[in-house]
Order: C-alpha cells, then sequence, then structure tokens
C-alpha cells in the first residue's frame, strides 16, 4: 500500500470516529466539509480564545487533577493532564477515542492510581487509593458498564455494599433492614423522578434507561461531593437519553458537581455548564457551553484547534 | 453510619407521596420457583400413593428423610456456592475426609478397656472427634475460597484438585479400609435415634441447617452480598464489598457442613464409606439446580434445594415401591435436571433485554 493510500485510510478513520456520534443526530453532511478543513489546516493553526476568568464559576475548585501521568506498558494514556471540577457544576470531559477521558475518569474514581501528578479536593490532597475512598469523599461513579448487579432488585442495588441493619440484636446477627431500604428506595426514585412501576423485580428486567437511571440515582442519593458519570447515554435512545440528561440537571441543582464524560458532542452541549477536552492524553482546552460551539469543539479534539497546556 | 445525602428519610414523606408500586403477594408466590417445585414434589408423591398406599406411610416418609439428610445438608452448602457464582466439586471428598478424621480422632481418643474399636466411648470423645471433622472440612473449604479468590483460579478447577487431594488424603489416612468401632452412643443417637421417637435426629440436624442458613441467605448482609456477588462480581468490587473475603467465607462455610455432613453420614452408616460418596458432589449441584438455584449465580434459594434433594429421592423410592425397575430414577432424575436448568434459560432469555 503507497504511502499516500496510508494517509487517506488514516484520515478516513479519524472522520470515521467523529462521525459516529454525529451521524445519527444528521450533523455530519453540514460539518464534514468544515472538519476536513480544519484539518487540513493543520495542528496548532487557529486558536480558541482563553477563558476569562470572568466566565470561570466562583470560587475555588472543588476537585483539581493536576499533572496526571498515567502508564499502561508503552502506552502513555496521560501526560501531564489538568481538570478541574467547581462546586455545583455540570462539567464535560470530552475527547477523541484514546484521549484518556476514560483513564482520567478512573483517576478521579480511585480506580486507577497516577504514575505522576496529584489530585486536589478543596486544596487538599485527596487521597484516593482505592473507589472505596472515593466514595468516603464523597465522589460517586456511574461506570460504563453501570455496576449493577442485575439479577437483584432496585432498592438493593440503591444500598449495595451499604445497607442497612435492623437494630438491636438482629444488628449483630446482620440481618437487612429490608423495609427501611424499599422505603428510602421509594422515596429516592420518585424525588429524582424515576419511574420503575415495581421495586421489586430484578433489574434485569428493566429497560436501559431504567437501569441508568438507577445507577445514575445510587450515586447520587450516596455522593456529597462529585458525581462521575461515563458516557452514560452512550446505549439511550433519544427519549431516554433526555431523561438521563434531565436527572443530571436535577442533580446538579441539588448542589452535587457533575463530570460528564462523552464524544457526543450535542449531547455535551446541551447538558454541560463546562467543557474540558483532551487530547493524546492533555486538556488542551476549556469552553463555557453556552459560549462553545459544535466546529470549536471537534476541532479541538482534532487537534485542529489549540489552547492551552500543549507545547 | 454517615446518612445519605441526596436522600430524604421516607419517613418526612407523606403517605401519599410513597407509593411502592409492587406486586400481589398471591401473584408473587405464583411465580416463585419453589412453589411450583414444591407442587412437582408434592404431585410425584400422591401419584405414588395412588398407585401404592404404603408410599406415604410414616416410615417410608422418615426412612426417605434420615437417608437423605446428609445429602440436604451438602446440596444447602451447594446453593450459596452457586448462588455466589462458583461451584465445588470436592463436597463428597471433604465429607469422607471429615469423616474419618472425625473417626480417626475418636479412636485415638478412646482409653477405656480394649473392645470393639471405640465402641464404648464416650460423648468427650465423640464430640472432640465431630468437632475435629468440622474443623477440617471448614480448612478444605477454607483452601477452596483461598484459591479461588487470592489466586483467581476458576472454582471448577480448584475444587477438583482439592476433591482429589481430599479423597486421596482420606485413603492414606485409612490404607484403604473403612475405619470400625464408631461410638455406638453417637451411632445410636445421632444415627438411628429420633426426637420424641418420631423425627430422626438426622433429620432434625438437616432442618436446623436449612432454617439457619435459609434465614441467613434470605435475610442477612452476608447473604446479600453472596446474591450480589454471583449476579456481578465486579460491581460488587466496585461498591466496596470485600469481594474475596466473602467469597473465601461461602466456601468455608461449603466446608463446614460438608464436615457436618461428615458426622451425619459416619453416625448413620456407622462406618467411613469411603467408596460409597463419589457422586455426593454431583447430586448435591443437581438438587441446588432442579431446585431453581442457577448456574450462572445470583438467583437460588435454600428451600428449593431442599426439595431439589427430595425429589430424586422420591422417585428413586416410589419407583421401587411400585415395582418399576429403579434404574429409571437416573433417567427421570436426568429429565428433571435438563427440564430445571431450561427452564433457568428460558426466564433468563425472557428477563434480561440486555
Amino acid at each position: 500500500m503507497s504511502d499516500a493510500a496510508d494517509r487517506d485510510l488514516e484520515l478516513a478513520q479519524l472522520i470515521g470516529r467523529i462521525e459516529a456520534p454525529l451521524a445519527s443526530q444528521g450533523y455530519f453532511e453540514a460539518l464534514q466539509a468544515r472538519i476536513l478543513e480544519a484539518l487540513r489546516s493543520g495542528p496548532g493553526q487557529g486558536t480558541v480564545p482563553p477563558l476569562s476568568s470572568a466566565g470561570l464559576p466562583a470560587g475555588p475548585p472543588l476537585l483539581e487533577a493536576r499533572g496526571l501521568v498515567k502508564t499502561f506498558g508503552r502506552v502513555q494514556a496521560l501526560r501531564g493532564a489538568n481538570f478541574t471540577v467547581y462546586p455545583g457544576e455540570v462539567v464535560a470531559l470530552i475527547g477523541d477515542n484514546g484521549a484518556g477521558k476514560s483513564v482520567l475518569l478512573n483517576c478521579l474514581s480511585g480506580v486507577y492510581q497516577p504514575d505522576a501528578g496529584e489530585i486536589l479536593i478543596d486544596g487538599h490532597p485527596a487521597g484516593l487509593e482505592s473507589p472505596l475512598a472515593a466514595m468516603r469523599r464523597g465522589i460517586e461513579t456511574v461506570y460504563q458498564d453501570l455496576a449493577l448487579a442485575d439479577e437483584l432488585e432496585a432498592s438493593a442495588n440503591l444500598f449495595l455494599g451499604r445497607e442497612p441493619l435492623k437494630p438491636g440484636l438482629l444488628r449483630r446477627l446482620g440481618v437487612l433492614d429490608r423495609k427501611k431500604m424499599r422505603g428510602d428506595a421509594a422515596a429516592a426514585f420518585k424525588d429524582l423522578g424515576v419511574a420503575l412501576q415495581d421495586v421489586r423485580v430484578p433489574i434485569a428486567s428493566l429497560s436501559g434507561g431504567q437501569r441508568q437511571a438507577v445507577a445514575v440515582a445510587r450515586s447520587v442519593v450516596w455522593a456529597s461531593s462529585v458525581v462521575l458519570l461515563d458516557e452514560p447515554t452512550a446505549a439511550l435512545g433519544v427519549v431516554q437519553r433526555r431523561h438521563v440528561h434531565d436527572l443530571i440537571r436535577r442533580v446538579s441543582d441539588r448542589g452535587l458537581s457533575v463530570v460528564y464524560v462523552s464524544h457526543n458532542m450535542p449531547d455535551v452541549l446541551q447538558v454541560a455548564d463546562r467543557i474540558e477536552v483532551l487530547r493524546l492524553g492533555v486538556r488542551v482546552a476549556t469552553f463555557r457551553a453556552r459560549d462553545a460551539t459544535l466546529e470549536q469543539l471537534v476541532g479541538a479534539m482534532t487537534g485542529a484547534l489549540t489552547q492551552e497546556d500543549v507545547a | 453510619m454517615r446518612a445519605p445525602v441526596g436522600l430524604r428519610n421516607a419517613a418526612e414523606l407523606t403517605p401519599e407521596e410513597i407509593v411502592i408500586p409492587q406486586v400481589s403477594r398471591w401473584r408473587s408466590l405464583a411465580t416463585a420457583n419453589v412453589v411450583w417445585i414444591l407442587l412437582i414434589e408434592v404431585g410425584l408423591a400422591v401419584a405414588f400413593s395412588a398407585v401404592q398406599p404404603n408410599f406415604l406411610k410414616p416410615f417410608n416418609i422418615r426412612s426417605i428423610l434420615a437417608d437423605q439428610s446428609f445429602l440436604i445438608v451438602l446440596a444447602i452448602g451447594e446453593t450459596f456456592v452457586i448462588v455466589g457464582g462458583g461451584i465445588d466439586l470436592s463436597v463428597g471428598a471433604v465429607l469422607i475426609f471429615s469423616g474419618v478424621v472425625a473417626g480417626k480422632v475418636m479412636l485415638a481418643l478412646y482409653t477405656g478397656h480394649a473392645g470393639f474399636g471405640a465402641a464404648h466411648a464416650g460423648w468427650s470423645v465423640i464430640v472432640a472427634g465431630v468437632v475435629a471433622g468440622i474443623a477440617v472440612g471448614l480448612a478444605w473449604g477454607a483452601l477452596n475460597g483461598l484459591l479461588t479468590a487470592k489466586a483467581r483460579m476458576p472454582p471448577f478447577i480448584v475444587t477438583l484438585g482439592t476433591l482429589g487431594m481430599a479423597t486421596g488424603g482420606s485413603y492414606l489416612l485409612t490404607g484403604g479400609t473403612d475405619l470400625r468401632g464408631i461410638p455406638t452412643r453417637f451411632t445410636n443417637l445421632v444415627g438411628f435415634g429420633s426426637l420424641f421417637g418420631q423425627i430422626p435426629y438426622q433429620v432434625v440436624i438437616a432442618a436446623a441447617v436449612a432454617v439457619i442458613s435459609g434465614l441467613i441467605l434470605a435475610y442477612t448482609r452476608f447473604g446479600r452480598y453472596t446474591y450480589a456477588i454471583g449476579s456481578n462480581d465486579q460491581a460488587a468490587r466496585r461498591v466496596g464489598i470485600n469481594v474475596d473475603r466473602q467469597l473465601i467465607k461461602i466456601y468455608a462455610l461449603m466446608g463446614g457442613l460438608a464436615g457436618i455432613a461428615g458426622a451425619m453420614s459416619l453416625a448413620h452408616y456407622t462406618t467411613t464409606g469411603i467408596a460409597g460418596h463419589t457422586t455426593d458432589n454431583l447430586s448435591a449441584i443437581a438438587a441446588a439446580v432442579i431446585g431453581g438455584t442457577s448456574l450462572f449465580g445470583g438467583r437460588g434459594g435454600v428451600a428449593g434445594s431442599v426439595i431439589g434433594v427430595l425429589i430424586p429421592a422420591t422417585l428413586a423410592s416410589g419407583f421401587v415401591i411400585i415395582g418399576v425397575n429403579p434404574y429409571w430414577q437416573y433417567v427421570a432424575v436426568g429429565m428433571v435436571l435438563v427440564g430445571a436448568v431450561y427452564l433457568d434459560q428460558v426466564r433468563r432469555r425472557t428477563y434480561g433485554r440486555s
């Protein structure tokens, strides 16, 4: 195969990766020309005006990652990535496949330990040495696979690992307070606007959107500072996606911060307050969602536009 | 424990606000596996007694139950293991090994006048032997759990290995001859005795194990974690459940129950029966599966497994009583087993949309 053919193939694959989430939205045709143009202009050619400090949410950041490095064998997934979460905001973390989104998220949720760099909560080292440690610091994660026990009912999943026990002697014997679990779960689902016909059926018999909602509800119920969502709408239809977006807005209305990992840009523009873009393991741009355009996001993701952090 | 932040206490909501949607008790009862399995068992008993009225005589029921009691205890342990997403093939071998150790300890500790082995030994010797047997059962189980959880080896292989080790160990300890001279106080009471002269102690022990384990599996955190791990061990890890420790506990529980079953079998048959328990593992697994426990983990219950032991036993006894070649039992049990797994598959397909 010739070099030119190689390059074309590479370009086609790159476009294909951008195309996938967009094509279903019908944006693809309109965008194709612009993306190609941006690509042709080469990396580092365009610029995005840096965010003025006035545009940032008030107060110091709640959660901050500085210079995270994470290497798997010979693959450097994070190369000094920064990330900032302010109190009460919905911040989207976007990037092309392989940009390091999930790795960064897993560092924040305590699943991975970064090789270098630091994670701060309220300016102090966070000490996220395990998922349990992150949970104790008020950080809850909705994993891409949802991490639900399919054979258990919704209330059992909501309280999984944190089951309330009956008082007195029965507590010593480890007897579950199932009535409290069902009552509290029903109240929580109602509060969050999650509609379930029957909280007692196994999760496996619920729809994808309902399962998603149960997973989000679980994180919201237990989080006291940040909820991390890894591609929460990837497998959902349009209506279910809107339900999850509504749910995220309600979560944010309660004063919790939400980190939303996605590569679906229309989604991100719709639901986020702020958007941080990751490319090849570093943060390359930060936008206020209401000011950002689809082209800017695509440009930052693909390397056509660069704002910061890149030497 | 920290109160959940985003969660209002249900007590603060007005009654109209809380609707715990649920199907009616009757409907959930009608769809429960255990009810259908019980109906099958009752149907079999009624059918056999219609042909031969002696079938439902108390004597026959008592002897079926007493013969199956040790298997009930094994099947209950297997239920915990399978619900937790594992399998234990070593139960029969551990049962024998525990029985051999219990017998050896009794024979070694008996210091009275010479006679037939330890036949005249007192209760202190008996209790010491039983405790030793249960302890080595626990140890085998804990080894299974350690290798499964910490060394991340598939339980099928781990327990196949300990099956061989425990079997070989039993032969080495006994030199291949079954132990004789088990204390008669032990065999007369635990082996053949009856509570109030009506209920065999074998059955009493099995029933006590069934009730306690059933409550543990259904109502405690231990049981909930067992279901959670069998359903999705990765999810269980992520919510902070100590999966490894729970797995070790589950296999140790199974080993301890095999130890209890070993003592029961020792008393009931008055000997170690080294060659007689080679298919106990498959019988116990079959009982759990017939009783509605899913081999994929996460679903099942103790009550179903108890009935799952009784269905093959009823078929065997019934075929003898109505004069059908008893070898048909194996055919019938095989069909019931395949049918039970098929039903589980159908249910999973209609339940799980994902």
